[in-house]
């Protein structure tokens, strides 16, 4: 929990990771280049107080994770979203089985969801079948520009991708949380088009889709599938620490996501370990929309603490505390909320 | 036999190419995405041109932000800077190579074997990029409409969106916003009347009254992103290139009130609960 002026925070991080980039761990090039990008990405982002060393960078580990959540940074509740990358390094990315065993060992704090890959087939299926029952997650991170062999990415609109979420459907699997990458086939079209959430999300309106980095670098596109689809939201992964190098630039995306969305669908991450939480959610917590821009309202408390933890919270089921809980807010004025009022969404 | 050697002789004299020519033809390759020159963006890495018995050798490295920026995109740049170079008079030869990408190998083969877009992805390619510019060139658009609109809405505090839907090209202020917008608007091949009307689609059509606020709120969005990913692209390329940031030129539009890495103390509006 994170207090400022007299105002509590329940906190939960959706997006966390526990990664393993050292050297003995790539595969090949292509997992230097992706720890390197992610660094890039850190170093470009982050106050110079809170950058990390290459070294520190490459692996953390469980009790560091612990330490730069729980003690050092306010969060309250952590869930997993595992990036694998096979191809990329030797026992993935994302370390699944230590990721796991943390979150079982302390159930309070962390939230394990799994990860799969529809071009995996039927044995894919079978092999989620038996995860689930080993790890009972309620959800999925697909990181849609993994590399499969001669593939290099896939659409949540292909037939395998609608089968595997039919599976999820009946494991009880709720939220799908997706990362779109560069990569995929074919390149004649925009590979970060989210045209294919639209798809997924109108076929399976009983399933949750969280689109990270809201969308990031196609905002536009995300603000306006997640206007016609009440069950697509936004996770704020990457997105967060522009407060600090881009005010502005971040002032306009959460003042696009307020009106486009409203303030229940949006989801605070870190994306540890891109960044750690404590800054992100001290400077949230004073952040404002610049004065000059008067196309958008300014952020009240309300809505930062929903953004904060208590969406997330209320979508995994995590208990908060009954004087922290808030009601939903009225539908947004660009589309509805309702599932069965999706229809009456503008034209396109 | 003596003016059929003279001529070339002389065609080459008169047409040395130097790295200025080359620099100010790459000025024509845009990162279709960001919608400006490879060469503001900083991503021209080196440039080398030497005299060859046939005329100019040209050697090209281009950088990218990342090493996993979308392989389309930085086969279009790489290929467009192959070609705009290739086209100017007096160059005998063109190696284009793109640097540290994840693609790197792949894309440098199919340029050196001028194999086009699809003889380099194969199986990943399947028509050709030219829809992928079109969706850019549109977006470009897009923005460039609403940079304007909303400067005028900004000039003068008794216009109102709705009535956005009837500005025509005329009502709007000189300057750098409406430049551009006249650039998008021919890559689109929409009328360039000074009557015409500014809220358009990619098509040209204008939008009924009630849906005009609708149709600025989208377009905003677009400009934001467009302008968010162009500061971020250049941002990570000088992260990842020391000193890069000399080869880049200022973007005004969506640059920040205060330098990257440091911290602004801006004026905040009051919070109401």
């Amino acid at each position: 929990m994170y207090s400022k002026d007299g105002e509590n925070y329940f906190i939960v991080d959706a997006h966390i990771a526990l990664w393993d980039a050292r050297p003995e761990n790539q595969r090949n090039i292509h997992g230097k280049q992706f720890i390197d990008c992610f660094y890039d990405y850190h170093r470009n982002l982050s106050p110079e107080a809170e950058q990390w060393s290459y070294e520190e960078y490459l692996y953390q580990g469980g009790e560091r994770l612990m330490k730069d959540l729980f003690d050092d940074g306010y969060v309250d509740h952590a869930i997993f979203q595992p990036a694998y990358l096979g191809e990329f390094y030797k026992n993935g990315f994302a370390q699944v089985q230590e990721a796991y065993g943390l979150a079982a060992a302390n159930p309070d704090k962390l939230t394990y969801n799994h990860c799969y890959d529809p071009r995996h087939g039927e044995a894919g299926l079978d092999r989620l079948r038996a995860d689930h029952e080993k790890m009972n997650f309620t959800g999925v991170k697909l990181y849609t520009a993994e590399w499969h062999g001669e593939s290099r990415g896939y659409k949540l609109s292909d037939p395998w991708s609608y089968r595997y979420f039919e599976e999820c459907r009946k494991l009880g699997i709720k939220n799908i949380h997706i990362h779109k990458g560069p990569t995929i086939r074919p390149l004649d079209r925009d590979a970060f088009d989210v045209a294919d959430v639209d798809h997924a999300a109108s076929d399976f309106t009983d399933l949750n889709f969280i689109v990270e980095h809201v969308g990031l670098p196609r905002l536009e596109d995300f603000c306006w599938i997640a206007t016609q689809e009440p069950n697509v939201h936004g996770g704020l992964a990457v997105a967060m620490p522009f407060m600090h190098t881009r005010p502005r630039y971040f002032a306009q995306i959460i003042g696009e996501l307020i009106y486009w969305i409203g303030e229940d669908r949006i989801q605070f991450s870190s994306d540890y370990a891109l960044w750690t939480p404590r800054w992100l959610i001290e400077r949230f917590v004073d952040f404002q929309i610049p004065e000059d821009m008067t196309e958008y309202a300014p952020l009240t408390t309300v809505q930062k603490k929903k953004i904060l933890g208590l969406n997330a919270a209320k979508m995994y089921n995590i208990p908060v505390p009954a004087e922290l809980q808030l009601p939903n807010a009225e539908e947004t004025a660009t589309g509805p909320r309702q599932p069965e009022r999706a229809d009456l969404a503008g034209v396109r | 036999m003596t003016a059929v050697h003279a001529e070339p002789c002389a065609a080459r004299a008169t047409s040395r190419v130097t790295k200025e020519d080359v620099r100010v033809a790459l000025g024509a390759v845009l990162d279709p995405e960001l919608d400006e020159p490879i060469t503001d963006l900083g991503f021209v890495r080196s440039l080398e041109v030497t005299a060859g018995s046939d005329g100019a050798v040209v050697r090209l490295h281009l950088r990218l932000p990342t090493s996993f920026c979308s392989p389309n995109f930085a086969y279009l740049m790489a290929s467009d800077s192959k070609d705009v170079i290739t086209a100017l008079k007096g160059v005998a030869s063109v190696t284009v190579e793109l640097d540290d990408h994840h693609d790197s190998d792949l894309i440098n083969a199919g340029l050196a074997a001028d194999a086009g877009y699809r003889g380099t992805f194969k199986h990943e390619a399947e028509d050709s990029l030219e829809e992928l510019r079109w969706t850019f060139r549109r977006k470009a658009h897009t923005a460039a409409m609403e940079r304007c609109l909303t400067e005028l809405l900004r000039s003068d505090p008794d216009l109102l969106e709705t009535d956005m839907g009837n500005v025509r090209l005329w009502d709007l202020p000189e300057g750098r916003n409406k430049e551009a917008l006249l650039r998008r608007r021919t890559a689109l091949g929409l009328p360039g009347g000074t009557n015409s009307i500014v809220l358009v689609n990619h098509e040209g059509h204008p939008y009924p009254a009630e849906a005009v606020p609708m149709a600025l709120r989208r377009a905003r969005s677009t400009r934001i992103s467009i302008d968010g990913n162009a500061h971020f692209c250049r941002g990570l390329l000088r992260t990842r290139y020391d000193g890069s940031g000399a080869d880049q030129t200022a973007r005004p539009e969506g640059a920040e009130a205060t330098p990257n890495h440091e911290q602004l103390p801006f004026t905040v509006k009051e919070t109401h609960q």
